[in-house]
């Protein structure tokens, strides 16, 4: 296990490692002089002298580039040339809107998906199955920010229990959690249908296997076998995809927050696009990836908790 | 003949209902979409415009037949994008497996499935200006890692058959065994795969260009059309229906496409279900 371990964790540190001179050749190296980018074509040399001296442009490639991976470890994301303000302050503000998000729409999708998937895998063949399966497919052909504009369009624009976007910040509890749920049900019905899919078929699979003949034959009725034995050995695909859809509802909020007008990191990421704030676009893109190299890691150590025989790997 | 699965007919009629609505899009549409006539903007479907009109007076079945061709030339590029550099990865994986190339090849999957795909699109949008190409783009570097990965996996079991060792024992070279004879017999995996990037592609155009990564006017877009109906949702509620309709139907096609494809041409499946 200790040597599991250890293989992980370098190639954790590889991975990050390649990501952040991916980024970095991206936003620094590739636009020749970022401050003259970021100023556009009218700037006066004298005006993009100074932003260079600003961000500490002056020095040699590679000592930017240290400068700014030992800022990240530091917690200091460089300063925001739009804002006038850390870009970590901003990132901080923008996560207590984009991580309930996707916490939320996490927590939606398991709990409509498992009990779909574990009926449509213990009632095969019946019309619940058909029925089930015909609904997934539906909601994994539906765009996620199409369906957030559908919900607006019933309850916004017809019904009027909500408005139509905007965050109301968590001075409110109520109203902020009222204000993420239309958002949060256009996330989490794509993922939903996955979700039900991947857990159907992994407990199909199980409920095939030897033990599970076993312990019906000992006398556990079919509930007490899919509960007890086969939910347990179907967890570990689930494990995987759940990994996976954390990333895919990072990417997924930078779209609803734009159909939601919810001030998050997927925003603070276009409005560095358009203003062409290439610090914010720079550490907040890093940001995400080694938020999405974490959980994949920590998915990782959590099938080998589940499953030893994958250690040998 | 073996009886073809209703879900790969029912499929193959939706989605050549847009590929054809695509193609003919090229020679003719029923009006021009890069006229603007504001006089006749926000009209009800009629016999002169079968679907209505847009806030521009554009008509929207014109709209649509160019939209569907957005997207699937995005799609389409950038599956080829994919499969072009990681089927060969993936080869070269298998051939040398457990060997510091199949390594690379592995770790900089890892990499690149690091950056979620709005991601990479972001970065390249925010250094090179957002455009359709760089829908390709960012959706083609997603799909290299995919089609990598599949097919060192797929190719994997067959390097251990004895015709290889055949092939082998009678001079060929590796890199000769994998286009005589690995390719070949894991191209209905790529076939089915290549179906899910394709059908993937569709809502991902329609996503980059409904935040303004993807086409920009006056190319339509079927996101774009969403993205500007989104502004006038209280006003115009139909306008943010038709395009959403079109993406649904396509990837519902595609995607019922892709299974019934799955079920004909993966003989590990088939054997499976009998």
């Amino acid at each position: 296990m200790l040597r599991y371990l250890l293989g992980r964790f370098t190639s954790l540190g590889l991975s990050l490692l390649v990501a952040s001179l991916v980024i970095f050749a991206v936003i620094e190296v590739i636009p020749g002089d970022p401050a003259a980018f970021m100023l556009g074509l009218n700037a006066t040399d004298e005006t993009v002298a100074n932003l260079r001296a600003e961000l500490g442009l002056d020095g040699s490639v590679v000592s930017r580039y240290f400068d700014w991976i030992g800022g990240m470890l530091t917690g200091d994301f460089g300063t925001s040339y739009t804002y006038r303000v850390p870009v970590a302050e901003l990132v901080v503000d923008r996560m207590w809107v984009s991580l309930p998000l996707a916490l939320y729409a996490l927590i939606l999708s398991t709990v409509v998906a498992f009990p779909l998937g574990v009926i449509a895998a213990s009632m095969r063949g019946t019309a619940a199955e058909v029925g089930i399966m015909g609904l997934t497919q539906l909601g994994l052909a539906v765009p996620n920010f199409w369906f957030g504009m559908l919900l607006v369009l019933v309850f916004a624009v017809s019904l009027q229990w909500v408005s139509a976007g905007g965050f109301a910040g968590w001075d409110d509890p109520w109203a902020a959690i009222v204000s993420l749920t239309l958002p949060a049900i256009s996330l989490a019905v794509p993922q939903a249908a996955i979700l039900a899919r991947v857990m159907r078929s992994a407990l199909v699979e199980t409920l095939g296997q030897d033990y599970i003949r076993t312990a019906r034959a000992k006398g556990l009725t079919r509930r007490q076998a899919v509960l007890r034995h086969a939910l347990r050995n179907a967890l570990i695909p689930v494990l995987t995809i759940l990994a996976l859809q954390f990333s895919f509802l990072l990417a997924g909020s930078i779209v609803i927050e734009n159909v939601f007008f919810l001030p998050g990191i997927g925003r603070l990421l276009f409005q560095g696009i358009t203003q062409r704030d290439l610090i914010v676009v720079e550490s907040v893109t890093m940001l995400l990836v080694v938020a999405v190299i974490a959980i994949t890691f920590l998915a990782d150590i959590a099938y080998v908790i589940a499953d030893p025989r994958l250690r040998r790997r | 003949m073996r009886r073809l699965p209703l879900s790969l007919i029912v499929g193959a009629v939706l989605s050549s209902i847009f590929l054809i609505a695509a193609g003919l899009s090229l020679l003719w549409t029923p009006h021009d979409v890069t006229a603007l006539d504001i006089s006749a903007r926000f009209q009800p479907p009629s016999p002169e415009y079968l679907l209505g009109t847009d806030q521009f007076g554009r008509d929207i079945l014109s709209m649509l037949m160019v939209g569907a061709r957005t997207s699937i030339a995005v799609a389409l590029v950038a599956v080829a994008i994919g499969m072009a550099l990681g089927v060969p990865l993936g080869l070269a994986a298998a051939a040398r497996r457990g060997q510091l190339l199949d390594e690379i090849v592995g770790r900089g999957n890892d990499i690149v499935f690091a950056f979620p795909f709005l991601v990479t699109a972001i970065l390249i949008s925010a250094v090179f200006g957002p455009s359709a190409t760089n829908a390709i783009i960012a959706f083609g570097i997603f799909n290299v890692p995919v089609f990598a990965r599949v097919t060192r996996s797929a190719a994997l079991p067959i390097w251990t058959l004895d015709y290889i060792l055949a092939a082998r024992t009678a001079g060929k070279g590796q890199v000769r065994i994998s286009l005589e004879h690995i390719l070949p017999n894991i191209l209905n995996v790529l076939i089915v795969q290549a179906s899910i990037q394709f059908s993937l592609g569709i809502p991902v155009e329609a996503a980059l260009s409904f935040v303004g990564l993807g086409a920009q006017p006056p190319l339509p877009s079927w996101g774009r059309m969403l993205a500007d109906a989104q502004t006038m949702i209280y006003t115009n509620p139909r306008l943010a229906l038709l395009p959403g309709l079109a993406i649904v139907t396509m990837v519902l096609g595609l995607n019922l496409m892709g299974d019934g494809l799955r079920d004909v041409l993966d003989p590990r499946l088939r054997r499976l279900r009998a």
